[in-house]
Parts: C-alpha cells; sequence; structure tokens
C-alpha cells in the first residue's frame, strides 16, 4: 500500500495534468444523450501489472466496438485521484460512471453526489464497503471464493494423480497472496474449502509470497527442504508459481511431474509454463470484463434493472486447453 | 568471557548463531548440503545466495552512513537496473546472446552510476540533508522503473542473465562470490588504504577535516555513487534471480533491510567508526532470518511480528545500557528461574 502511494506521488503530476487535459478538452461538449450516444466515464486503478494493464485494454476496445465514447482515467494507485476523476465526470454530465475502487472505504461522498446527478455507477473488479447499496447499480467482477474453490476442486478430482508419491497422503503447499488481501484470504478459504470433500488432502504448509515471483520463489526454495515431500503447490497467483518453479527446477525436480502446480490468473507467462507442461492447472481470472461492461452501461442508461452482483466469464485451463489458448491470448 | 562479549562483534555473532541454531532446533536437517546437478545445495547456501543482494546494498550504505548520510534510494536504484537490463535484453535483436546480457548489464550499472552522482551533487554540493536529497530517488526511481518497464513484468531469456544469480563457480553460487569479493574490495580500499580513515573523518565532523585538508565534498561524493553501484549490481541479481524485472516490488525495502544490517553490524547511524565485518553480519542474520519464518512455520499473519521482535531483541542485546539494566536486575535475583517457582509456591 505504502509502495503504492509512492509510486502514485511521482506521477500526481502527470495524473493531475491527464485530469485537466481530459476536464478541458472535454468539458463543452457535455452529455451524449442528446445525440443518442452514451458517455462512459471510467476511472481506473492505475497500471500495476499485466493484468490491470489487459484489464484497460479490454475496456478501450470494447467501448470502441460497442459505439460507447470513453472517458478514461489513470488514478495511480490514489483514492484521491479517482474521486477527482469521478467529480469531473459528474461535472461532465457524463451518462454512466465505472470504475474499480483503489481501496474498499470512503466512497459514499462522491456516490452520493452521483446519485444525486442521477449517474448510474458501476463497479467493476474490486467491491466497495458501503452500507448503502443504492449507491451504484452493480458490482461485475471477479468471485476470489470460487477461484479458491475451482483450484481445490481440480485436487480433489484429480487425487490419484496429484498424489505424486503413492503413500495415500497429498500434501499440498500453500503461496499465499499478500497477507490481508481480499484475493488472498478468499482464494485460500475455497481451496480449503473444496478440498474438505477428500480428507487425504492436507495443506502442510502455507506461506505468503506477496503475489510477487521473488518471493514465491524463496518461501518455495525453504519448503522444499523443510517439508519431506510435496504433492501439490498451490500458488494463489501465476507469478508466485512461475517463482516456485524455478525453485523446484533447482531442487532438481520436475515441476509438473513431481510435484503438481495450480495457479489462479492465467497471464501469458503463466499460460506458456502450462503449455509447457510445468503447470498443471490455472483458474483463469479474466481481466478481460470490457464486453460484459459495455452491455451492463447500455442497460442501466436504458433504465433496466440489472443483477447487484454479477460474476466475470471466467473459465479454468488444464495443458491441452493452454496450449489452444495460448496463440490467441490477448495478456 | 567478558573481554570476548565487550567486542562490538560478538553480539551479531551471538545472534546469528542462536538463530541458527534455532533452525536446526526445528529442522535437524537444516545445515544438510549435497550436491545437486554438480553445485551445492541446501538451506545454508539459499541464505548466502538470497543474502548476497542485501549484503551488496549494506556495503554500499555502510560507507554512506560512516559519512554520517544514509540512501533510501537503493530500492528503487535496483529496481532501475533490474529495468533497464531487462527491457534491453528482451528489446534487443538476439535475446539469448551473451553479449547483448553483458552490454545491457553495463548500461545498467552505468545508468546506477548517473543515478549515485544525482544522489551526491545533492548531498555534497547542495547540501541537502541525505535523508531527503535520497527520498527523491527513493519516490521517483521506482516510478522510473515502471516507465520503463511500462508497468509490465518484463521476462528475459537469456542464459548468461540467468547465472548471475543462478549460475555457480566452483560449486558454489556467482552471487555469493560476487557478493564477496566487492566486500573483499571494499575491504582493502579502506582498511589498506587512508580512505576508509578519510571516510569516518567525514562522518565525525565533515567541517574539520574539511579544514584539515579532507576534500570531503569529493569523498562523501564517491560513497554515494559506490554505494548507488552496488544497489545496481544488487539489482541485476534480484532481476535474475526471477528472470525478470518487476518494477514495483524488486528490491521493495531493501533499503531498510540494508540499514538495518549496518546497525546490526555495529555501526552507529550518527556516523564516523563503521564495520565492514559487523555488516557482513547482519546481511546473513537478515537472510537467515528471512529462512527462518517459512522453516519454523510462523503464520504469515504473524511473520513481521516476529521479525520485529527478534530485530529489537538483538537491537537490546546490543545496547550496553540494557544490557546494564538486565545484568542489574540478575544481581537482585541472582537465580532468575527459580524465581517463579518461588512465586508459584
Amino acid at each position: 500500500m505504502v509502495k503504492k502511494t509512492l509510486i502514485a506521488t511521482t506521477a500526481i503530476s502527470v495524473g493531475a495534468l491527464m485530469l485537466s487535459a481530459c476536464g478541458s478538452s472535454d468539458g463543452g461538449s457535455a452529455s451524449g444523450k442528446d445525440d443518442g450516444k452514451i458517455t462512459m466515464g471510467f476511472a481506473q486503478v492505475g497500471a500495476e501489472s499485466g493484468w490491470r494493464t489487459a484489464n484497460t485494454k479490454s475496456i478501450q476496445d470494447s467501448a470502441k466496438e460497442a459505439g460507447i465514447t470513453l472517458k478514461f482515467s489513470d488514478a495511480q494507485q490514489k483514492q484521491e485521484n479517482q474521486i477527482k476523476a469521478i467529480r469531473s465526470y459528474i461535472q461532465q454530465k457524463v451518462d454512466v460512471i465505472a470504475f474499480s475502487p483503489v481501496v474498499e472505504t470512503g466512497w459514499d461522498t462522491v456516490l452520493l453526489e452521483a446519485k444525486r446527478a442521477h449517474i448510474p455507477v458501476i463497479l467493476t473488479d474490486r467491491a466497495v464497503d458501503s452500507k448503502d447499496t443504492s449507491l451504484y447499480k452493480t458490482f461485475l467482477g471477479s468471485d476470489f471464493v470460487v477461484e479458491g474453490k475451482k483450484a481445490g476442486q481440480w485436487v480433489v478430482d484429480n487425487a490419484k494423480d496429484a498424489d505424486t508419491n503413492g503413500d495415500g497422503k497429498i500434501d499440498v503447499v500453500q503461496l499465499e497472496g499478500t497477507t490481508g488481501a481480499a484475493p488472498a484470504i478468499d482464494r485460500g478459504e475455497g481451496f480449503a474449502d473444496a478440498t474438505k470433500a477428500n480428507p487425504a488432502i492436507k495443506v502442510v504448509a502455507s506461506q505468503t509470497g506477496d503475489f510477487t515471483r521473488d518471493g514465491g520463489k524463496k518461501v518455495m526454495e525453504t519448503f522444499l527442504k523443510t517439508q519431506k515431500h510435496i504433492d501439490v503447490l498451490f500458488a494463489q497467483n501465476d507469478d508466485m508459481g512461475l517463482g516456485a518453479l524455478e525453485a523446484i527446477e533447482a531442487a532438481g525436480l520436475k515441476p509438473g511431474q513431481d510435484i503438481k502446480i495450480i495457479t489462479v490468473d492465467a497471464v501469458h507467462d503463466g499460460m506458456q509454463a502450462l503449455a509447457d507442461g510445468k503447470f498443471n492447472f490455472i483458474v483463469e481470472c479474466s481481466p478481460l470484463l470490457g464486453p460484459q461492461l459495455m452491455d451492463l452501461a447500455k442497460k442501466v442508461v436504458a433504465g433496466q434493472e440489472v443483477e447487484p452482483r454479477i460474476l466475470t466469464e471466467e473459465t479454468t485451463f488444464d495443458q491441452a486447453q493452454a496450449k489452444e489458448a495460448l496463440p490467441t491470448r490477448k495478456y | 568471557m567478558r573481554k570476548v562479549l565487550s567486542h562490538p562483534l560478538a553480539w551479531p555473532a551471538i545472534a546469528l548463531l542462536v538463530l541458527l541454531v534455532v533452525n536446526v532446533i526445528a529442522q535437524p536437517e537444516f545445515f544438510h548440503l549435497r550436491m545437486q546437478d554438480g553445485h551445492l545445495y541446501g538451506s545454508l547456501i539459499d541464505i548466502l545466495r538470497n543474502g548476497a543482494p542485501v549484503l551488496l546494498v549494506a556495503l554500499g550504505m555502510t560507507l554512506v552512513i560512516a559519512t554520517r548520510g544514509i540512501d533510501l534510494s537503493v530500492g528503487a536504484i535496483a529496481a532501475i537496473a533490474g529495468a533497464v537490463a531487462c527491457v534491453r535484453i528482451a528489446g534487443s535483436a538476439d535475446e539469448s546472446a551473451t553479449s547483448t546480457a553483458i552490454a545491457a548489464c553495463a548500461l545498467a550499472l552505468a545508468v546506477c552510476v548517473v543515478l549515485g552522482l544525482w544522489n551526491g551533487f545533492l548531498v555534497a554540493v547542495l547540501g541537502i540533508q541525505p535523508i531527503i536529497a535520497t527520498l527523491v530517488l527513493m519516490t521517483a526511481g521506482r516510478g522510473l522503473a515502471m516507465l520503463i518497464t511500462d508497468g509490465q513484468i518484463t521476462t528475459v531469456h537469456n542464459s548468461f542473465f540467468d547465472k548471475i544469480s543462478a549460475g555457480y563457480v566452483l560449486t558454489i553460487p556467482l552471487a555469493i562470490i560476487v557478493a564477496l569479493a566487492v566486500l573483499g574490495l571494499t575491504a582493502v580500499l579502506t582498511r589498506r588504504t587512508a580512505l576508509g580513515m578519510l571516510v569516518e573523518a567525514v562522518g565525525i565532523n565533515p567541517e574539520a577535516s574539511r579544514l584539515a585538508g579532507v576534500r570531503s565534498r569529493t569523498i562523501i561524493w564517491t560513497v554515494y555513487v559506490f554505494s548507488a553501484f552496488c544497489a545496481g549490481v544488487a539489482g541485476l541479481m534480484i532481476a535474475s534471480n526471477t528472470n525478470a524485472a518487476d518494477a514495483n516490488n524488486a528490491g521493495l525495502w531493501i533499503e531498510l533491510d540494508a540499514i538495518l544490517a549496518v546497525v546490526i553490524g555495529g555501526t552507529s547511524l550518527a556516523g564516523g567508526r563503521f564495520s565492514l565485518t559487523g555488516t557482513l553480519l547482519g546481511a546473513m542474520f537478515i537472510a537467515t532470518l528471512a529462512v527462518t519464518i517459512p522453516n519454523i512455520g510462523i503464520p504469515s499473519e504473524t511473520n513481521y511480528l516476529f521479525k520485529a521482535v527478534v530485530v529489537i531483541l538483538v537491537c537490546l542485546l546490543q545496547s550496553p545500557k540494557a544490557r546494564a539494566a538486565l545484568r542489574i536486575r540478575r544481581r537482585v535475583t541472582p537465580t532468575p528461574v527459580s524465581a517463579p517457582e518461588k512465586a508459584a509456591a
């Protein structure tokens, strides 16, 4: 968090410039209602990862396809920038506002302003923690618990295969995400929940790798030395899995065979590892929610009722599917 | 015994030993080394290898601190070094060529030297307080690294670059050899020439040393460049470790680890005397602590707390006042172990 703030401070001036540019050039053109075209204001978190960049691109591309005028701002991981952006959208009288909240709390005031201006709000990817659910129309994003469950289900379904040393016990080590982050907590919960179905499956060690390759590698190095045998590795994102991969190879073991590896995300490097047979299973956490978002935007602008919680369309990949999907993968 | 304990390096050495013993108790095979694919493999090797970047950064930091300064920008500089090298390799025509990797690493280190010159300029010429001067690059540097990598994790495939951290010479990881070589070189330069004394003189009283004819400005400038260079090499090691440049996370908080290593090693933040051996012990202590957490199975939620408690204990042990207080209490209750028993009875 502090890190992100620090990065953000370096870019505040840039962000401010972007915002002011946005305001000055588009300020006069106002609402699209008169010409029948929808104008959407989108306040993105930042560009902190490949996942996020793919997310941004998906939204920009699908807006163009759907004929929606998109006003886009990058908050550089700062809530205040995002609030500024949303206020400027309200002033510009856009038809719909969408954003991925940087943090969960502190949105009530600005969302109330949007509500009073009769501009519907759609949340994407991350939720806000507010008692007043009338402040936004819907929340479009992944369910991290379901992702964890899908990962756990794979171990249950492939129990025989996953028991690499054939001792009847499936020893799992887990690389957790950033301690306290929603995806880390929820994916862990989902995984534990799904693997309850088979008492032979046991998480023998679990430690945070901070969602980074370096963290994943270092923790896995120690796991490989402290655990007598590891059957399965569950890494809560691709990057930690990729780091762990190197540790496993350095230990003279074959990832994907001696240790089965399950990860979440399905970014390009992870999919490559899966296609190469080094990962066994990836649960997708898709950033490509642009098309769904545009559909929703059209619906809420037309005044139709939408579900308050909508899941991103996501899938899972095994090695064969990864090989097939890799050439057309967008991120 | 008292003589041994009064040696400035006794306490960091004891702390390191205790930590290793804790690990062995938790995992009896902790010291076990075996040959794997023609190189040594074991927890101790991990500690040395993963401790190499911290050691390098801490070496640069030791000299900076000895001049009464501090360099907060090393983490960001490490990230920039990794970013420059990886983007350069990934963008070149022949990604897997050794010459590409060497050119990219040279470029990355050159960039780091320039950043060091900038830090030195702010501190030595403009006279800005070191903590503020280097804070500029600490915050801006990561943004710069993000700009270089375009906010992406840049993955590279180059066998030479991979060897910087995963390579072995005579069964020993290259990263350790590089770090120890820099340590050796620094030791020779500062202890066998007058340079070390001059650095200490500047740290104790810059004005007095200037009046005595020491070119304190040049000395200060040099230590910041050296610190940035060390951070650059560390950054290359970190990037090489995963064959990727992660501008967001590479070298994150390594400046704090380095400062901690320096302090544990007995170098005073007030400047003046410094100990390179102490820094080595401090860096190894931090690397061991990192391995200890997963080794003894501390849950993720409490691992920062665990680290904090251990570090506080070590700092207390080092403080003469805290030790004196402990000694007095011991005299009051000659058998501290039996005291609670009595109370219970």
